[in-house]
């Protein structure tokens, strides 16, 4: 049934989802407040670069500077006060965010009755709907695993020297779009898909969709090897389509390679940045990049063409 | 006095010890209200006494010096320097997610050593000291209200910590390592929360659990489903989600592993994690900015190989090599 209004304000409206619906709003309005300073910055940096002259004494930020002001102040008062006043704020806002609302409390624990849907708490809720597309090996291990060595290594990977410090989008509009993907797409978004789609027996339901406990979907999803004219290539047999994934996947290995090589070929001051990398940088860069981009393929895969595995081997299924 | 005295002497017993008594009880009153009145002037300013002297060790004169020492001698206001780029107190360069998720630190350790005072982690106590704490305990549900919402609030100030620091470019160098212990502060950020959750016994916390350890049972090698565990000698019982839970299922000896790594293991390495990280910002040449851009036709052009990564770390060491 569609149209359903009351559902979807019980989702909106239960207490853990709060923060959810909090980060629906937090998110845009400091991606727009990090954009907004890194274009002051990039009109800066526009005009420094035109005029090498008022490079030479400008004193290169943003906020006006006058000859003869600090150029540090006083922690006390001056940052002593800001902080004491993000303390209040923060309390007030807890203080009364707690009177108005309570922390949620089902029934006793009981393992006889399981709960549907049984929802993860919501900022692992990017790694739930990731089971959707890949083995729990995957998604619960090898992914967060991943998630917090690619992180780590950021720093040890970016060679562009400029932008240290303040907000610039103009000089690493690479790894800022890699970041926006990475933290927007890949996970922000999972966890609104984990909260306000998914329903009972984790199914798509679209907001205002009643959630509908005895729905049933009649899709068949299929390996790949079943699929299209695949089905007729590939012999039926569990090591032909071993050989088939393996196949596959390294082929999709090469081509996203060889995409996000020709995407840090593509402009002049990203070829310089690229050749100061080391090849332990590259491949580091390039392994991660690929395995983070098979995530929306996956789900592409599977949200459009109903396909479950790519690779299907005796151990493991991909 | 010599006069007085001798009179007093001179006099008959009786009415002298009267006489006496009195004029000494008139001396010592004048004596205490004198001493009265000299503790009361000091009162007019407390930061002359000793008591305020020994606590507070700097005048609070408004002069650059006393305004330094007023942090630097500090041991709470030490962490900062005592003077900090102008532009870096802005609100809009820090959003002030660090010392808000800092903020959030504290008063979570504050409610949540509170709601201890009341929480058994057993299965016949546990779901009922909740209802305890709803019902009974005064102020109880704000209390849980408020650990509840805060440990929520800090999540996100953390991810919003990260996403500013990623933005302004904060990670490079030198500041690559504390980027690093960040992102374990995060991690353990989370799993604070995670096990914080399946606290109350109940459904919510039991069915979250129970779907986010099963995925353990997947770990490749070490888990009785994951790849190749079946073949190393995995089985429900001995697999890396038996050595969470303490269990093949979410039951008592779960519950109190959660509370133990909620209550004092993971805060412990937390707190740990993050007096590294506080001191590495000062270490590192404190808050990153805003700094003064650079420009594209600065960057000095590599010549040559060079080592990888454990190249020397500062820019000037490095230039000398070339």
């Amino acid at each position: 049934m569609w149209g359903d209004w009351y559902q979807l304000w019980e989702i909106v409206s239960a207490p853990d989802n709060v923060p959810i619906v909090a980060l629906l709003f937090l998110v845009p309005f400091y991606t727009w407040y990090a954009f907004r300073q890194a274009f002051e910055t990039d009109r800066l940096i526009e005009q420094l670069e035109k005029d090498p002259q008022l490079a030479k004494t400008h004193h290169r930020k943003v906020h006006p500077w006058q000859p003869g002001w600090p150029r540090e102040v006083h922690t006390w008062p001056y940052l002593m006060r800001v902080e004491f006043l993000a303390a209040i704020i923060v309390t007030v806002i807890l203080t009364v965010w707690s009177i108005t609302l309570n922390a949620p409390l089902e029934e006793p624990a009981n393992p006889n009755l399981t709960m549907n849907p049984a929802k993860a708490p919501w900022y692992f809720l990017g790694l739930q709907e990731m089971l959707v597309y890949f083995d729990p090996w995957i998604a619960g291990v090898v992914m967060p695993t991943l998630i917090i060595i690619g992180l780590m290594v950021i720093p040890y990977i970016d060679e562009n020297p400029l932008g240290n410090g303040y907000y610039t989008y103009k000089q690493r509009r690479f790894a800022i779009w890699t970041f926006l993907v990475g933290f927007i797409g890949l996970w922000v978004i999972m966890i609104v898909i984990g909260t306000f789609i998914r329903g009972p027996g984790w199914m798509w339901f679209w907001p205002t969709q009643t959630w509908d406990h005895n729905r049933l979907v009649f899709e068949v999803n299929r390996n790949l090897h079943e699929w299209w004219i695949f089905k007729y290539i590939v012999p039926q047999n569990i090591w032909a389509w071993t050989v088939f994934g393996a196949i596959v996947v390294g082929l999709y290995f090469a081509g996203a390679a060889y995409l996000i090589h020709r995407i840090c070929m593509a402009t002049e001051f990203s070829r310089k940045i690229y050749r100061r990398m080391s090849l332990l940088q590259i491949v580091t860069m390039q392994i991660l990049l690929i395995l983070m981009l098979a995530l929306p393929i996956k789900m592409l895969l599977r949200l459009v063409f109903r396909i479950k595995y790519v690779w299907v081997t005796p151990w493991f299924n991909v | 006095m010599a006069e007085e005295n001798g009179r007093k002497e001179g006099q008959s017993a009786g009415v002298g010890l009267l006489e006496s008594v009195r004029e000494k009880t008139k001396q010592a009153t004048q004596t205490i209200l004198e001493k009265a009145k000299e503790d009361l002037q000091t009162l007019k300013e407390p930061e002359k006494t000793q008591l305020w002297r020994s606590i507070f060790r700097v005048k609070h004169d408004d002069t650059p010096r006393n305004r330094a020492l007023s942090v630097l001698t500090n041991v709470f206001f030490h962490l900062h320097p005592a003077k900090v780029n102008r532009d870096a107190v802005r609100y809009s360069f820090t959003w002030g997610m660090g010392g808000i998720t800092f903020y959030l630190f504290i008063v979570l350790t504050f409610t949540g050593i509170l709601l201890m005072f009341y929480y058994h982690p057993t299965k016949v106590q546990a779901f009922r000291d909740i209802l305890y704490l709803e019902h009974d305990v005064p102020f109880g549900k704000l209390l849980r209200n408020m650990h509840r919402w805060a440990a929520h609030l800090m999540i996100i100030a953390v991810w919003l910590h990260m996403f500013r620091v990623f933005m302004t470019g904060s990670y490079k160098r030198p500041r690559e390592f504390n980027w690093c212990v960040g992102v374990v502060l995060m991690v353990l950020t989370m799993l604070l929360s995670f096990t914080g959750y399946l606290l109350p016994d109940d459904q919510l916390g039991f069915w979250a659990v129970t779907v986010g350890t099963n995925m353990a049972r997947a770990t490749p090698l070490l888990g009785h489903e994951g790849p190749f565990g079946p073949q190393l000698g995995m089985t429900p019982y001995n697999d890396v989600r038996f050595a969470l839970l303490g269990g093949s299922i979410v039951d008592a000896n779960a519950l109190l592993r959660a509370y133990i790594w909620h209550c004092i293991a993971i805060p412990v390495l937390a707190a740990i994690f993050m007096g590294v990280h506080f001191w590495r910002v000062r270490k590192d040449g404190g808050i990153s900015g805003p700094a003064p851009v650079m420009l594209e036709s600065e960057i000095k052009e590599e010549k040559g190989p060079r080592p990888v990564i454990m190249r020397p770390a500062g820019t000037k060491e490095w230039e000398k090599t070339k």
